[in-house]
């Protein structure tokens, strides 16, 4: 019974989600206050809805009701309680439910927190959120049911794919979906004030927190998965440019341009198309990713369920979503570049420069994504690219970035002072070429790739730690760090930890494979690694041969690891867990191999050390604080006056301007 | 026009991925999926990954069937694939020759040594010359050759044990290599 109930509730939620999309635009736009006024509650009852079809969805999974076809597909009986909750989203159709109980929490937030905002853009806003939402229930409702009954009910299930059965992969995909979605909020902004024709900056203001929070989100998604990559899929790789990892990437790269171009247009007027443009980029990014995903366009060589009719969907639904909104934004743009002028040297420039360089990345990366595809479309043959080509095309667009990152908050708007900016960074040349002098010396042996690491994260930290203590020297007492600003300076400071971290990891790891006998001991890096042997091991719903190894330091014990070879009730391949021992300054990273003498007990074993390689997410987790940080900035909620608005914006659109104002009048 | 780029842009990888799907509900069935099938395989000397002195041809590998299979350490569903081949496809008798494809050698080699090597022997095709001959799209892939050296089937992807039932067995019946 409870099943049917979940889908009738979608089946009510798409039908609101319908009203909240047709019944506030259509009412903004002609003006009547009825129509504007039930988007609210439209969007109250459609999240309703959508979180009773989650619940009995999870209900599903916690009281294994396997007459219910995914959670047959996704559970069995001796799964432990905790993967129970997160296998709901552990296949395509619970995953689509997460993704609309997000997008439901962030429309029902904005919905919440914009009671100061005019009421018909939000209206509008509700009303593309509302749109989003009904493409994908109806998506759901048509080709990905999740309370398809299976009957009769089966007496055992599948079980959850191995591989997902980690901790980390029970908070990854909320946090990635959570960004992808979040991004929506941005672009139902940039919609809305297209759609109303009021192009001043008061939007910008506005969607800025807003796109800041689903960037944080993002990159703590994309953190995440790089970790549990690190350590499940068991080779101490951290990013492998698969296309399912390019698929979160992308809207990240042109999330992180539009933060930045949000910034110059809020603050100065200027890249207003730009920053409507890289909204409805950053938001069609994460649809194409779901549809890459989904499709089985490119996922026909990955281990995914792919069926057309999915990928029609999608493909009609992206071709309206993003093909509209182009529309609407060729037809509305601001035919006039606003803004005030600037100079070269001047930080709108440099982050002209970071936004293209940012885009150019997507566009690679999209690119090389789907090289196979456009290959075979010329009939020239499937030609594909691996790693090899993002790792170099990346590190080649990144590189102005990362040499004018610490120019930005030290060049002001408009014009830039060179010769003053210059004396503060000459301070962070000398300590970054110093310590590449040091490192040398110290480790002779530290390649290229492993100096340039240090020399680029110390040029973008030392520059970012001057640009604070000029700060604290020149701004009054209690101004010197808005929130904004620390965001910043967070978000840039762990840029740098994030380069210091890949780049030493990268030269500096040593990565040993060892015929191990019980009893025996090897040195590596300094340690000693004494194998105790393997021994079976039984967990919740797998059997394992685990092995254990105690790591030496001068005779002392510094950790016992235990890494294990699993083999899963339901059957299927046998999976690698890694043991690891983590630390600030290295990780040890122990893998079992294969068994090599049954009668000696001899095992092949793989032993890392790797350098700095937590410093790779910690990184990761500075940016996304500072992306916390900056959206909690009390200048975002605080209304502009009307005044402030038309001297930001001279009478460029008098036509849009007027029939807005119109609009917007109670 | 400027503002209509972006449109245009978009349509354009909106037919791209129409394509894509045209394509893949084409060679979802069981049509022949690449135009080399029935053809002899392309002509290649590649080293030898574990004994980089010593090489490895067609030639050299002419005279009984194998299987080709397209790995590199990067690519995440060889490492899902890596199972099958050593439980289902070994017992099946068929030789089967691994091209490590645009992978560096130490990768390759530690990664055989964590999962185990399943191959009879591994040829490294660093700068994928190879893999572009044989119209590799993506590893993992798997190309049957026969005795005189044409390719009589391949499969993009991995293998699952239901497709070496339905298509692997049934094209290796047809070399006589083991009864239906």
């Amino acid at each position: 019974m409870l099943p049917e109930i979940g889908q009738f509730a979608l089946i009510l939620a798409l039908l609101l989600a319908g009203v909240q999309c047709a019944l506030p635009i259509f009412g903004a736009w002609r003006g009547n206050q009825a129509l504007i006024a039930v988007a609210r509650p439209a969007v109250a009852g459609q999240a309703v809805f959508v979180v009773l079809a989650f619940g009995v969805l999870t209900y599903a999974f916690v009281t294994q009701d396997f007459s219910v076809a995914y959670v047959a597909q996704n559970s069995n009986l001796a799964l432990p309680w905790y993967y129970r909750f997160s296998a709901v989203w552990g296949a395509h159709e619970g995953s689509l439910l997460l993704w609309l109980l997000i997008l439901n929490v962030w429309t029902v937030a904005v919905a919440a927190f914009s009671r100061r905002l005019p009421d018909a853009l939000i209206a509008r806003v509700l009303g593309v959120l509302g749109f989003i939402a009904f493409g994908f229930l109806l998506f759901t409702i048509l080709t990905s049911n999740p309370f398809l009954r299976h009957l009769p009910a089966l007496a055992d299930g599948n079980d959850l794919n191995p591989i997902l059965q980690d901790p980390g992969l029970i908070m990854h995909p909320p946090m990635l979906y959570t960004g992808y979605v979040g991004f929506s909020v941005a672009f139902a902004f940039a919609i809305a004030a297209l759609l109303g024709g009021e192009l001043d900056v008061a939007w910008v203001r506005w969607a800025r927190p807003w796109t800041n929070v689903a960037w944080a989100f993002l990159t703590l998604g994309i953190t995440l998965g790089s970790w549990w990559a690190y350590y499940v899929l068991g080779w101490g790789g951290w990013w492998f440019w698969d296309p399912v990892e390019n698929a979160s990437f992308m809207p990240w790269l042109v999330g992180t341009a539009l933060i930045h171009s949000q910034a110059v247009t809020e603050k100065r007027g200027s890249f207003r198309a730009w920053t409507l443009l890289l909204s409805i980029f950053a938001f069609s990014l994460s649809l194409l990713g779901t549809f890459l995903v989904r499709s089985g366009v490119l996922t026909s060589v990955h281990a995914f369920a792919s069926d057309p009719r999915r990928g029609l969907f999608i493909l009609a639904f992206l071709a309206t979503v993003v093909g509209g909104s182009l529309l609407i934004y060729a037809i509305r743009a601001p035919k006039v570049a606003g803004g005030k002028p600037f100079r070269m040297l001047s930080r709108e420039t440099l982050l002209l420069i970071n936004n293209l360089m940012f885009v150019c990345a997507a566009a690679m990366v999209l690119l090389g994504t789907l090289y196979p595809l456009i290959g075979d479309a010329l009939g020239v043959g499937r030609i594909s690219v691996g790693p090899p080509y993002f790792g170099f095309m990346f590190v080649l667009l990144m590189l102005p970035v990362v040499l004018l990152l610490p120019f930005g908050p030290l060049f002001r708007w408009a014009a830039a002072d060179w010769q003053a900016t210059t004396k503060i960074l000459i301070k962070a040349v000398l300590p970054a070429l110093g310590a590449v002098v040091v490192a040398k010396l110290w480790f002779p042996e530290l390649a290229l790739r492993g100096l340039a690491g240090v020399a680029a994260s110390l040029w973008v930290g030392a520059g970012i730690v001057l640009y604070a203590l000029k700060r604290w020297r020149d701004a009054p007492r209690g101004r010197r760090y808005t929130p904004e600003m620390l965001g910043m300076i967070l978000a840039h400071f762990g840029v740098a930890v994030f380069l210091a971290g890949v780049l030493i990891t990268e030269s500096t790891s040593v990565e040993s494979d060892l015929r191990f006998a019980p009893n025996e001991t090897r040195t590596i890096a300094g340690l000693d690694f004494h194998f105790r042997g393997v021994a079976r091991a039984q967990g919740p719903n797998f059997v394992a041969d685990q092995g254990e190894i105690d790591v030496l330091r001068e005779g002392k014990v510094v950790a016992t690891l235990h890494p294990q070879k699993r083999l899963y009730s339901s059957g299927g391949s046998v999976q690698t867990k890694a043991d690891i021992s983590p630390g600030l300054f290295r990780d040890l990273y122990v893998a079992l191999g294969e068994s090599l003498d049954e009668k000696t007990g001899a095992w092949a074993v793989r032993v890392y050390v790797k350098p700095f390689v937590r410093w790779i997410w910690l990184g990761g987790l500075f940016m996304m604080l500072g992306g916390f940080i900056a959206a909690t900035d009390r200048r975002f909620r605080v209304l502009p006056e009307r005044v402030d608005v038309s001297v930001s914006k001279p009478a460029a659109q008098p036509a849009l301007t007027t029939a807005s104002a119109a609009a917007s009048a109670p | 026009m400027n503002r209509l780029l972006p449109l245009l842009g978009f349509l354009a990888l909106v037919a791209l991925l129409a394509f894509g799907i045209h394509w893949n509900t084409l060679h979802e069935t069981n049509e022949v999926p690449s135009p080399l099938i029935g053809k002899p395989a392309p002509e290649f000397t590649l080293p030898l990954l574990y004994d980089s002195t010593k090489s490895l041809s067609r030639k050299d590998l002419l005279g009984q069937p194998y299987l080709l299979n397209v790995f590199g350490s990067w690519c995440v569903t060889c490492q899902e694939e890596h199972p099958i081949l050593t439980r289902d496809i070994k017992p099946l008798g068929i030789k089967v020759i691994g091209l490590n494809w645009k992978d560096q050698p130490d990768d390759a080699k530690r990664w055989l040594g964590q999962f185990g090597n399943p191959y009879d022997a591994v040829m490294a095709d660093q700068d994928g010359r190879t893999g572009i001959d044989f119209g590799v799209y993506m590893a993992p892939e798997s190309f049957l050759v026969d005795a005189q050296g044409v390719i009589r089937y391949k499969r993009i992807g991995m293998f699952t044990p239901d497709l070496i039932d339905s298509e692997l067995k049934p094209q290796l019946a047809k070399l006589g290599r083991i009864a239906q």
